[in-house]
This record gives structure tokens, sequence and C-alpha cells, in this order.
């Protein structure tokens, strides 16, 4: 079932005149950069899953909060639709445009505002990077702590929006744990601040609400993140396994041992050959599985942990244990893995990267489960998996030229989130909802869980004019989702044109 | 005799269901031991005691998920003898539950070290002002599917609806704790926070009660060993902080009303109308006084923080007012979803 928005299902929107609302932008905030013609257009029309593609009616380029304020006042009262992205480097879609919508791009509040070591926050505009965070905030010894794999390009307003995580979260937790306090536009053009410079605030946590809730709640405008004084030392162990379910086992042995390490990946034997191959980071190509696993602290601490967690390896069956031996060898580990995707993407023209989260103990079940849906549709799948917090990137290996593989890859990754959901997990744990799981949606929450969830929306936004059709389905759809797929397994209408 | 495992959602969802068709308002408690923090709540009972026990509990997963009405200090027992613990370090001041907890969202002193009730609570089952028994979040560390209802109802006191079940992250206890006690004033001890914040010291506590600095380090044996020789100071019993997250210090038993303040932690010493108390590492600022509601939160305010008052009817708005176009964001919030207006009415807001 396609994911574009289409008003059968997602709900009808309201139209706007291009022409006149050019206009009427153009005469009420004469500063403000807006792209109207076709080819400038063109490169917003996707954000990082570029298999989606929509054309906005209009891009506009703020540089000053003033006019986001007029912006956001002038569409709620003309009823136009408002679609924010940052950096565009989500991979769920959430910042796909619509056809009669504003794209509303903030990357160009890119100022960090104030670095505070005392204090060990920094107050930063929406268009920061997340790299540059730590950059800035490197000369006092302090980093941010969440660091998703796109850091170097991703903007902090996105990661707000999609409550960001990265391969360090089980010890330092997601966005949301990271944040102080975030300046929102309401869809009104009102200003108000959620959080604040001290730890809480009075009422509802809102700054929790807002966190993950995909542009659909409010713009954001101003965030101020945590920092958090650098580890002294980080060393990284690498482990061979003969067997899943031997590397599995060994993930709950190292919890078991009261270790909460910074970092812990597994990977399969397909992408362990595909980073070998590529990076020659040193990975065993034999292997069934591999784990990394960073400890980090004071530098004390880390030797003994490392000596812990050698124990636990060997004790579950590990046929080989390393530790990195200098900064280099760490980095080259790491690099096999952060360079996991791009690795698996010279296997095949095309993967298609899931994000399911499952109970870690699921692991061997979900990984038979993964494997036999692979033989069934016919498509590789290599798995990538931050094993510390249970997020699971399965990647399904396709060709788009080959008439159907798309179609059967989407498939695919629908039966392997499915699967996540049946043994307790969820569709995503890091990239979002989106549009590209908006379907899955259905299997996760039922309809009361849904209706909800939309109550939520008219609480901030009942004109639905904020990203509509992103994050929540609505129960049209998932009615007719449920009604195909139980029949079918497989997309119907085959005839509907994709992109 | 209460079992001490217990499903009693079905009877708890009835009597939402009555309370929505009668439109009667429900004042929904657990151990009581919060009731002084708030605004009293006209209306009829509901209990969440019955409805208890540990629902799920796998070490190595780092997650537990408890019924609302289950001792807070039951799930501590269970988490212990796992060698684990609910790292926010929640403050019972009472027969306090999990349900409660949750609700009313107080933290210990390793809060600013190690995250807040919200920051461990993964999911939750709520009975919602429509009368449905719902799911959201779940047991897994990272989920970003739908709104994050879950951690919104950490310290909604009820509000938007009766919490029955909640999915806690938990953590290793750490290997190894040690307590210090600095003889040094207000001034040189925020200062030297600020100052420590900035360098990986394995501190997970920080309290000032006006004449010395006490410290609490956690981690590895190695860790903690070089920083005692690095600290100094003289070796401090463990129970002062218990004593401090129950409020059974000395401090506490000033008859005065007791006021929390919440600041942001680079805050130096501030001059305050009555005895204080600096916990959190400068964050949060326990206030005894007798002055007005409005003169404390302008002090607050002025440094980019909020005050709260901890006594039972001191004033009407215990909790610090909120900017107009929030408090509208609040009551639309609260509209959608409890529509009959039943759950707590009044408890954190004369509004809502």
């Amino acid at each position: 079932m396609n994911i574009l928005y289409d008003e059968r299902v997602d709900g009808a929107l309201p139209r706007v005149d291009k022409a006149a609302l050019l206009a009427e932008l153009r005469e009420q905030l004469p500063g403000l950069d807006i792209l109207h013609r076709e080819e400038d257009l063109k490169p917003y029309e996707c954000d990082g899953l570029s298999a989606y593609r929509t054309m906005p009616m209009l891009v506009v380029l703020p540089e000053r909060i003033e006019q986001v304020e007029a912006l956001l006042r002038l569409c709620h009262r003309r009823r136009v639709l408002v679609v924010a992205r940052g950096a565009g480097t989500g991979l769920s879609g959430g910042a796909l445009p619509l056809e009669q919508g504003i794209l509303l791009v903030m990357a160009r509040f890119d100022n960090i505002l104030e670095v505070n070591p005392e204090g060990r926050f920094a107050r930063v505009q929406p268009g920061v990077r997340n790299l540059a965070i730590s950059q800035a905030a490197a000369p006092f010894g302090l980093y941010y702590a969440p660091d998703p794999s796109s850091q170097i390009a991703c903007s902090i307003g996105g990661n707000v929006a999609e409550n960001a995580g990265g391969v360090h979260c089980l010890k330092y937790g997601l966005t949301v744990h990271n944040l102080l306090k975030v300046e929102i536009l309401s869809v009104e053009g009102e200003r108000l601040t959620l959080g604040s410079d001290a730890l809480d605030s009075p009422g509802f946590d809102l700054l929790a609400l807002f966190s993950g809730s995909e542009g659909m709640l409010g713009i954001v405008t101003e965030v101020t993140v945590k920092l958090l004084p650098k580890p002294q030392m980080a060393k990284v162990l690498l482990a061979s396994f003969d067997s899943v379910e031997k590397a599995g086992r060994a993930v709950g042995g190292i919890i078991a041992a009261g270790v909460i390490p910074g970092g812990l990946e597994m990977m399969d034997n397909l992408a362990i050959r595909a980073a070998e191959d590529f990076i020659h980071a040193g990975y065993p190509v034999e292997a069934e599985a591999i784990l990394l696993c960073e400890l980090d602290g004071v530098e004390a601490d880390v030797h003994d942990d490392c000596e812990r967690v050698r124990r636990v390896l060997e004790q579950a069956g590990a046929t080989e244990v390393r530790q990195a031996r200098d900064e280099a060898e760490r980095a080259k580990f790491w690099a096999g893995r952060k360079n996991a995707f791009p690795a698996v993407g010279r296997l095949s023209p095309d993967y298609y990267c899931m994000d399911g989260t499952i109970p870690r103990r699921e692991l061997p079940g979900v990984l038979r489960g993964i494997a036999e849906l692979s033989a069934e549709y016919g498509l590789r799948v290599a798995n990538v998996f931050h094993a510390g917090d249970g997020n699971m990137h399965p990647l399904i290996l396709f060709d788009a030229n080959r008439p159907g593989e798309l179609e059967r890859a989407e498939a695919l990754g629908g039966k392997i989130l499915e699967l996540c959901v049946a043994v307790g997990g969820s569709i995503t744990g890091e990239h979002g909802v989106g549009r590209e799981k908006i379907n899955q949606m259905c299997a996760q929450f039922n309809a009361d869980e849904l209706t909800l969830f939309h109550a939520v929306k008219a609480a901030f936004d009942p004109g639905r004019l904020l990203n509509p059709g992103k994050n929540i389905p609505t129960l049209h759809r998932c009615a007719e989702f449920g009604a195909m797929h139980v029949h079918h397994g497989r997309l119907p209408f085959p005839e509907l044109e994709r992109f | 005799m209460s079992p001490s495992s217990f499903d009693a959602s079905a009877e708890l969802l009835e009597q939402v269901n009555r309370a929505i068709a009668q439109r009667t308002p429900l004042r929904i408690q657990g151990g009581g031991s919060k009731a002084f923090l708030g605004r009293p709540v006209e209306g009829e009972v509901l209990d969440t005691r019955r409805h208890r026990g540990i629902v799920g509990y796998d070490p190595t997963e780092l997650v537990v998920t408890v019924r609302a009405g289950t001792p807070l200090a039951e799930l501590e027992q269970a988490l212990a003898e796992q060698g684990q613990l609910l790292a926010c370090e929640a403050p019972h001041l009472g027969a306090a539950t999990v349900g409660g907890m949750v609700a009313a969202g107080l933290s210990g002193p390793r809060r600013p070290w190690t995250g807040a009730v919200r920051d461990f609570v993964l999911g939750t089952r709520l009975i919602t002002g429509h009368g449905k028994h719902l799911h959201f979040g779940g047991e897994v560390m990272k989920n970003v599917a739908g709104y994050d209802l879950s951690r919104l109802l950490a310290g909604s006191f009820g509000c938007l609806g009766v919490i029955t079940e909640v999915s806690l992250k938990v953590l290793p206890r750490p290997h190894a704790s040690t307590s210090l006690r600095l003889a040094m004033n207000a001034e040189r001890a925020l200062s030297k926070l600020a100052e420590w914040g900035q360098q990986p010291i394995p501190l997970s506590a920080a309290c000032h009660d006006g004449e010395a600095l006490y410290l609490r380090l956690e981690g590895g044996e190695g860790s903690l060993a070089e920083a005692r020789r690095s600290l100094g100071g003289e070796t401090l019993d463990s129970g002062f902080w218990d004593d401090l997250r129950e409020r059974r210090l000395a401090f506490f038993a000033d008859p005065r009303p007791l006021w929390r303040l919440s600041l942001p932690n680079a805050v130096p010493p501030l001059a305050l109308p009555g005895s204080q108390l600096i916990d959190w590492g400068g964050a949060q600022r326990w206030l005894k006084s007798e002055a007005g509601a409005e003169a404390i939160r302008a002090i607050a305010a002025e440094v980019g923080g909020h005050a709260s008052c901890h006594g039972a009817g001191v004033c009407d708005s215990p909790f610090q007012p909120l900017p107009a176009p929030l408090m509208r964001y609040h009551r639309q919030l609260k509209a959608q979803l409890d529509p009959q207006g039943i759950f707590n009415p009044g408890r954190m807001y004369a509004d809502f």
C-alpha cells in the first residue's frame, strides 16, 4: 500500500492557490527567501528516504525567527500546510514535502548561541549540526552525547523532532535525555518554552512529548542541550562467535556482570564480509557474528571492565577476543561498523534499512525469522544491531531497476517490523515513523491508541496544518491496510505508480 | 491482606467508566505519600493499591514491568536481589507506590548525574478519559513510534489518566560507592562543583548544608580510590543520602513551609528568605521559609529557575504558574485526553 500522502485514506487537505500565496508571502515577508520554480524545488523533494519524492508547492528559507513567526501566523490564517525540515537527513520521510504545502527549511539557523562550561550546556539554533555542538564544546573537555550516524550532517532541530539515537544510547540516552530546554513556535506562531535552564519545569513534561513528535506539534526554534565531560578513556573489544545465539548470550552476560558499555554492536556474517571487503578493519570473515564492545570512563575502571567483559565473552564461547591495541586500531574496528551501510551498499545496487527494536533475549528467534523471510522473498538481508539497546538495522538488498524488487523489499521490511512488534518490540527505535512506517503503526497500536495520538495532535494543531500525515496513521488507512494485509500478505495494486 | 500480585485493572477501568458516565471527579491515590504536594482534589477515591505485582523482570534486559499499586519498597527489594536499582532514586516519603512515583515524578540525590524518573520510563498502561485501557511505549530502550505519552505521564499527577502499569529501565548497582564530607562554605562548594562537573569525576550526589559539602562517589574501585585521594575530606556514612532523600535531615524538621527551588546548576549561592539546603550539586535548593510565594518565585525566576511549595495548604498554587500560552496548551491537552475532566481536577493548577 503506497505510503505517499493519499487524501482518500489520509484525509482531505486544504487547497491554496500557489500564485496568490507567493504574492502574499512576498508582500508580507519581503526579506524572506522563497523558492517556487520547479528546478529550484527539485532538490527538496525528498529527505534521506530518497525512494519517496513529492514536490513541495513552495520552499522557504528563513534566516530570522521573526520570519518563521510571521510565516506561521500567515499559514494559520490562510490554512496552508507547513512541513518543517532541518538538514534533510532523516531516514523515514519525516520531512517528505506535500504538494499543497510549504516546506519550511530551518537549516540557515546555524549559530551556536552559547557554550557554557560551568553550567554544562550549549544553547544553539535548530540548524546547527549535531557534531558541531561537540566540536564547539571540545575545548572545554565537554561533548554532546547522542551521536546518530548522520551526525556530520544532521541538525539538532531534526534530532529533537525525531528523538535521534546513535550507538551510545544504552549508557548515555537518546536526544530526549540530553535536552534541557527547547523554544517552540506553535502552529499559530506563538512562542513557547518547553523545559527550562534548570533540570525540570512546572506543568506537564511537554519537552518529552515534543521530542520525537516529527514536527507535528510545533516548530523548534532554539535548543539547549546538556554537555557531558568527555570520558577519560575508551577501549574496544572485538569478539568473534560461530553462532549468533552465542553472541546474543554474551550480550546478556555483559549486562549481568554489571557493566554498561558505552557502545555494544553486533554484525552478522553478511555484514562482516561486506564491511571487511570495504574497510579492511581486520574483521574475522569466517565468524557468524561479531560483537564490538566499547568501554569508556575513568582509566582505572575501564581496565577493570575490560577484564570483566573479556571473561564473559570467553565464557559465552567467543572463538576469539581482541582488544584494540591503540587509538588507530580502535578507530579501525569502529570504521568497519560505521561504514557497514555503505559497505553493504556495494553488494547490491540498492538497500533498504530497517529500524525495529526488540527485547534482546528475542534476538536469535528474530534473526531466524528474518532469515526465513529473506528466503521467502528472495532478497538477501544483512544484519547490523545496536545490541546494547535492542535496536536492529536489517539491511534488505535489492535492485530497484528490476521490476517488483522495491515492492518486495518494502513488503519484506514490513514483515520484519511486524515480527519485532510480535515479540514485544517496536517498529522504530531511532529513525522515526515519518511516512515510511505509517502502515506498520497499524500493527503496533490499536484503534483506540491511535485515536489518543490524534487527540494529542488536536490539542496543539487542531487544523492539521503541521506536517499532516506523518507519524500517526488515520484509522481509515489502517482499516484498508489491515484488510488487504490479511488477504494478500503482499502489496496489492501493482499497477499504481511508485517512486 | 492484599496478595503480592493481583490484576485489578478490570475494576479500575469499571470505576473510571462509571465516573465518566456520571461525570464524577476521581481522586487517584496510591500510598498517599505525596498527598502534601499539589492542590487538594475533591472527588471519589480511586485506589490503585489492589492492582499490584511485578509483571515481568529480566535483569539482563535492564527492564522491569510493574503494576502501579506495587509498593516502591517491594520493587526496590526485587531489584536489589539482582544487584540492580532504580537510578532515579525516587523518594518514598511514606508508603509510596510505583504508580505514585511516576505520577509525582520526584527524583532523589542522583538525579543530575543519572536522570529523573521520566528518563527511566519506557512504557505505560493507562486508563484514559475515554474509558479505554491502552498501552504506550514498551519494554525496549529505544522506541520512537508515535508520541511519547509514557514520559509525558511522569510528573503529570494523575491529571491525564490512571497509570496502571509501567515499564522502567533499571541499572546495575555501582561496583563501589563512597561518601565524603568536606568542610567549606557554599560559595566555594558551588564553584568547586562547577569545576568538577567538567571533569570525569564519578560524582553521584552533592549536597551542601551551609557548613560542609557532602559528596557521593560511585563507580569502579579504581576511579573511586583516585577521586577519594584527590578530593580529600572525611568519610561520611552513606545513610546520609537516604536521610536527604526521605527528608529526615534536621533541616527538614524546621516548622516553616518547605519550598523547592529548581535552578540552573551554575547559579551561585542565593540570599533566600529563610534557611536553605543545597542538593543536586546546586540545581535543587530546599528552602524553609515563611515568605510569600511571589517573593520566593521572583528570586527563582530571576536566575532562570522555578519554585514549588512542598507543604500542604500553604498556597493556592503550589506549582509555579505557567505563562498564558503554555497554560492554554495544557488546558487543551487536558481537554483532549480527559474530556469530562474527571482525573484529579485541580491537583496541579486550578485551571484544570
